[in-house]
């Protein structure tokens, strides 16, 4: 069992190792990340929100959806703290 | 359970020093979200920290009578019905969902109408991230409802 | 000198693969189930590391606009990855509370956290 450990992770570790040959240099301002879409959220949350920090206003308005999920996640995540641990009738 | 309180002046000296500023910085973090590094999760984790500094060093006896665990799931409820509103009273004004531009504060106009969405949105946040901290570090602690 | 390039441009992601394996190992080879749950965490952080890392840019500064500086996309880091990380950031640590109160009533129920023996325990109990 602990070879099979052992062999499972030299596998992920050499496949991972593989995957980032493909993966753009560090810092480099022409990967596709930092061109395709993010530019736009630069030029324009001054003009289009008056908020200067740029990651503020991405995650209340331009995403707000994905916040109102996320906080709906931990604000259930509290309540299921709650039940789980919660005093139970002896049956 | 944390019965009793810490059996050190120093300890409970510094603590009780301590944390109004920690609340005071909590509350800097969320409203200056704007212009700086912060936010509603930043800022509702430090006030949850501040809350949880007083449980350790009081002992959860005199720390929930100062603070209740009830209060705590009342101000997470709150938070998170802020955010609902701020999504849904746009669309009484002709809005989409979370369409700040729409809010009913008509002293204010077009882009900082939405500078002051985002800033309800962030306290709404705060509130919420807060209250479930909270409950998640009373109820491991071994309160029982 | 290829082999040495390509390990200047992207020793961050060999640090980021090594984090990785010793979470994949936390989970794997560990038969706590805290231990499991550290490695969870630690496979995590390293997810977050590998998303800030695609947030750089050569020059960039911090993602808030600063008048002297101007509006150009190429003098600011990338400000998406930072976003979902934020929200990353907060999903994995509600996960961490609703995991450590399943851990406590299996202890509660069990008096163990070792896989094997709360296993054979509910093959004994099922019988």
């Amino acid at each position: 069992m602990r070879w099979f450990n052992a062999l499972i992770m030299l596998l992920f570790v050499a496949l991972m190792l593989y995957a980032t040959v493909d993966l753009p240099d560090h810092a480099d301002p022409q990967s596709p990340a930092n061109t395709h879409v993010s530019p736009t959220y630069i030029e324009n949350s001054v003009k289009d929100t008056h908020t200067p920090n740029i990651v503020t206003a991405v995650l209340a308005d331009y995403r707000g959806y994905d916040t109102l999920g996320e906080t709906m996640v931990i604000f259930t995540a509290g309540l299921a703290c709650v039940l789980i641990l919660m005093k139970r009738k002896e049956r | 359970m944390i019965k009793q309180h810490y059996q050190s002046i120093i300890v409970q000296t510094i603590c009780s020093l301590l944390i109004p500023f920690i609340q005071l910085f909590a509350l800097y973090v969320i409203i200056h979200g704007h212009y700086g590094p912060g936010g509603g999760f930043q800022g509702g984790v430090l006030l949850a920290v501040s809350i949880i500094l007083q449980r350790l060093y009081l002992g959860t006896g005199i720390a929930h009578q100062k603070f209740p665990p009830k209060l705590a799931l009342a101000l997470g409820a709150i938070g998170m019905l802020i955010f609902c509103l701020a999504g849904i009273v746009p669309m009484a004004f002709g809005g989409a969902f979370l369409d700040y531009g729409n809010l009913p504060l008509f002293w204010i106009h077009g882009a900082e109408l939405r500078a002051a969405g985002i800033l309800i949105v962030e306290i709404g946040i705060g509130l919420a991230v807060f209250g479930a901290l909270v409950l998640i570090f009373d109820s491991l602690a071994g309160e029982r409802w | 000198m290829v082999v040495i390039d390509l390990f200047l441009s992207r020793y961050v992601y060999f640090m980021i693969v090594v984090l990785l394996a010793i979470g994949i190992y936390g989970m794997l080879g560990k038969r706590n189930l805290m231990k499991k749950l550290i490695g969870m965490n630690i496979f995590q952080t390293a997810i977050f590391l590998f998303f800030i890392e695609g947030a750089t840019k050569a020059g960039g500064s911090v993602p808030v606009i600063d008048e002297m500086l101007g509006m150009e996309a190429a003098k600011y880091i990338n400000p998406l990855p930072h976003v979902l990380i934020l929200t990353g950031i907060v999903v994995g640590l509600s996960l961490t509370g609703v995991a450590l109160a399943f851990l406590l009533r299996i202890y509660n129920a069990y008096k163990t956290l070792d896989d094997k023996a709360i296993m054979a325990n509910m093959k004994e109990s099922s019988e």
